[in-house]
């Protein structure tokens, strides 16, 4: 209040400027440092965008209306820096990554990521993955989930803002839309205008641009299931497969759908996600908010007008026209909102142009908003029950997933006993039983192995198809080989005996698969 | 039903004109979306009348352009499937049922064409894990009445056991008892040295009296010993595996009723090559030899 007396001694016409402003309100302790209100401005310094949010409450009609277009203006700041960062890393991560590769030796792909789909493996970097590994990829989607899920914890729906592929490819279908059509004022003019030879190379061109990424998309899709080298040659001299170029033009199609005319749409009408994530934030997880206790009342700066009794907000609509939502983030937290950030940046510019502190429109907890309002500050809780739960759950999983790989054999064994007959009573009396053993070598090199048995000391082993009882499984193959095992009748106790195999390899590494000895019932 | 439609006062839509207990159907326009695809079936189902087989007439349809059939498209496939099965056939043809049983390159081919081949044609006698019954051999254990070599096998699944066939495996078990060539004593005596012969006898003196009639009788199909002869096929009568059943009661059976067993030639029925199959197969099922 040490300003009152200051302010009247300014202020040319405080008699309009109270008539404006309607009945004062007590004046929070933050309103004490207002340049707007003790010195009026000569020009206003930001352009006020006549813009309307799309999902304007007093607006909705019918749930069958028409979609109405929006034009986002381009943003400039932080935020927007970190998405053109993120947009540059991940599609470059995205349409690279075929591309890398990786030595496995002789007759081995050498892409670094690659999903072989006729030869059933998946590979990643250094990992080779078998059908019944594909326990490891669930256990990737695991983490994948909760780790969406601190995030959203943390700080509210920062994947659907920043990485989510929706909004990075919708951010380069705009920018490209931009670049071609000019920004939002430009566009709409455009798009108003009727067809000229202007026009019509400006949108032919820009859907061009859009058909040209969908068709980088599906064809980077489509390298990490085939060698990209050879599929590029193949797709070019029109010999690759068909199911490649299906999988291509259906990715055009949609990348340039999604990207080019969905757009806000697939989040708003299409994406399950917004309606689960609603349930994974709460009231202290970082969120895009507009700090009202500072903006209201809004209301327009005028020239030469002494802004008295309102607050930061001078309504320009920057944060709505920047908005690839269209929605305008000051009617509060809302299923559309894709908590992108860009109209942080819309309005820390604004503020700074008419010597306002930053942060009008900034990421804050709905119990530090409430703090701030009442002049005080309140510390951020990023530890808490949600997020010990969360991390704490992914912390197991991958605890879990590395115990798996760090344990993980290079040799399957499966060794299934015959059901018809369940043994056989050979000439000099004694019983066998016949098995045939699935043996999966992942390694890559080739091994022999000698088969024992534990359990009977007296049997005897013998492998169909080779004089010695032993099996020689190739590198990276399944081997199947019918095992007789045959023992003394006397020497079993019961009907059943438990009996493991043994697999020594010219090593001496012996591995032991578990199983039953039939013979008569006792 | 003449005169102007009636309009609904809520929606201002147009009504179909029916009504029931009071509810009336507003006549709304179909959704674009679904029109089109509604017209689009109808230009389907006249292309696709043209080119494939669609419409009924008396005693026959309409075949269509492309000349397609379920029953072509059947032999088809069967034809690609003979196809890829030809490489395998041709090798099998040029081969000995022993080579095949050697050759590793062959193994499943043969496993799965023999396996599905034994089901079809033996599984009804010889059960279908092979394991036999009384009167039908187990053919998993490695006791072979006519032998256990792939060419023996092979020979007995073509020409069969005491069937018409001229190439027939032949050969008699007399009933000892019923034609009198032996009377009940002298059957029980020569059963008890049987029963000797795999140490199961508890009557000593019954085997000496028994040991000259099966020197007699027996030594000449059932060799000295009666060690048998896959030759004529007479078992070994020293091991554990019976074919008619070990027990005393069933070796008097046997004795006084004789047996005559009868497996049907394959010759004929079944092509070399799956006979060859087959052979494999009951060779590798852990008994051949």
């Amino acid at each position: 209040m040490s300003q009152a007396p200051q302010r009247s001694a300014l202020d040319v016409t405080a008699a309009q400027a109270a008539a404006e402003a309607g009945p004062a309100d007590p004046e929070p302790a933050y309103r004490q440092d207002r340049p707007m209100e003790t010195v009026p401005v000569e020009t206003v310094p930001v352009e006020t965008v006549e813009v309307e949010a799309v999902n304007k409450k007093e607006k909705r009609g019918s749930l069958y209306s028409k979609r109405v277009k929006i034009y986002p203006k381009l943003a400039h700041g932080r935020w927007r820096k970190i998405k053109w960062i993120v947009l540059a890393v991940t599609l470059g991560i995205y349409y690279l990554l075929p591309w890398v590769r990786w030595d496995r030796g002789p007759g081995q792909p050498d892409q670094a990521v690659l999903l072989d789909l006729p030869a059933r493996r998946f590979y990643f970097f250094w990992l080779e993955i078998w059908p019944q590994e594909v326990y490891f990829l669930t256990g990737l989607l695991i983490l994948s989930a909760l780790a969406l899920f601190l995030a959203t914890a943390l700080a509210g729906r920062v994947w659907c803002g920043y990485s989510c592929p929706q909004t990075v490819w919708t951010d380069l279908f705009i920018q490209v839309e931009r670049l071609i059509e000019g920004d939002r004022a430009a566009r709409i003019r455009l798009d108003k205008k009727p067809w000229s030879f202007d026009k019509l190379w400006r949108k032919t061109l820009k859907h061009a641009a859009w058909v040209a990424i969908g068709l980088l998309t599906g064809g980077a899709w489509v390298f990490y299931f085939a060698d990209a080298p050879t599929l590029t040659a193949g797709l070019l001299a029109f010999d690759a497969p068909i199911v490649a170029y299906a999988f291509i033009a259906g990715l055009t199609f949609t990348t340039y759908w999604l990207g080019g005319h969905m757009r806000e749409q697939v989040c708003t009408y299409m994406c399950p996600w917004p309606r689960i994530q609603a349930a994974l934030f709460d009231e202290e997880s970082l969120l895009v908010t507009y700090r009202d206790f500072r903006g209201e009342p809004r209301g327009p700066l005028h020239k030469n007008q002494l802004r008295k009794s309102k607050g930061d907000c001078i309504d320009c609509n920057q944060c709505v026209a920047v908005c690839p939502m269209g929605i305008d983030i000051r009617d509060g937290m809302q299923l559309e909102c894709i908590q992108c950030a860009l109209c942080i940046d819309a309005c820390d510019r604004v503020m700074d142009k008419v010597g306002r502190p930053r942060g009008l429109i900034a990421y804050d907890t709905l119990p530090g908003v409430e703090a701030a309002a009442r002049g005080g500050k309140r510390r951020l809780r990023p530890i808490r029950p949600r997020t010990i739960l969360y991390g704490g759950s992914i912390a197991v999983v991958a605890g879990l997933m590395l115990a798996g790989l760090a344990s993980r054999t290079s040799l399957d064994l499966n060794l299934l006993p015959d059901r018809n007959p369940l043994f056989v009573t050979l000439s000099n009396g004694d019983t066998r039983n016949n098995y045939t053993l699935k043996l999966i070598n992942k390694s890559q090199l080739a091994h022999t192995y000698s088969l024992t048995v534990e359990g009977l000391p007296r049997a005897r082993v013998s492998v169909l198809g080779s004089t010695t009882p032993q099996v020689a499984a190739p590198r990276d193959t399944i081997q199947a080989a019918r095992i007789f095992i045959a023992a003394p009748t006397a020497d079993l106790t019961s009907d059943l005996t438990d009996i493991a195999l043994v697999l020594t390899d010219e090593t001496g590494r012996r591995d032991r698969v578990g199983t039953v000895f039939r013979g008569p019932k006792k | 039903m003449a005169g102007t439609p009636e309009k609904d006062a809520i929606s201002g839509v147009e009504t179909t004109g029916h009504e029931w207990d009071g509810i009336k159907e507003l006549n709304n326009p179909l959704p674009r979306w679904w029109a089109i695809i509604f017209y689009l079936t109808i230009v389907w189902a006249a292309i696709y009348a043209i080119f494939m087989p669609a419409v009924p007439l008396f005693g026959g349809f309409t075949q269509g352009v492309l000349d397609w059939s379920s029953r072509g498209a059947l032999s088809a496939s069967m034809q690609e499937a003979v196809a890829e099965q030809k490489p395998y056939l041709d090798k099998i043809q040029s081969l000995s049922p022993a080579q095949i049983a050697g050759d590793r390159e062959l193994a499943g081919f043969v496993q799965a064409g023999g396996k599905s081949a034994f089901l079809v044609n033996c599984s009804p006698c010889h059960g279908q894990g092979a394991q036999g019954s009384p009167g039908y051999p187990n053919l998993n254990d490695d006791a072979w009445i006519w032998g256990g070599t792939p060419e023996d096998i092979n020979h007995t699944i073509t020409y069969g056991i005491r069937n018409a066939h001229e190439e027939s495996r032949q050969n008699v078990m007399a009933a000892y008892g019923r034609d009198g060539l032996l009377s009940p004593a002298e059957i029980d005596a020569v059963t008890e040295y049987v029963l000797s012969l795999s140490g199961r006898s508890g009557d000593p003196e019954a085997v000496e009296k028994g040991k000259p009639l099966f020197e007699n009788n027996c030594v000449s199909c059932h060799r000295e010993g009666g060690a048998g002869d896959t030759e004529l096929g007479a078992p070994n009568l020293t091991d554990a595996i019976w074919l008619y059943g070990g027990s005393k009661a069933k070796i008097i059976e046997t004795l006084t009723y004789g047996r005559a067993g009868m497996m049907p030639a394959w010759e004929g029925r079944l092509s070399d090559d799956t006979i060859k199959l087959l052979t494999v197969y009951v060779h590798a099922l852990g008994g051949g030899q």
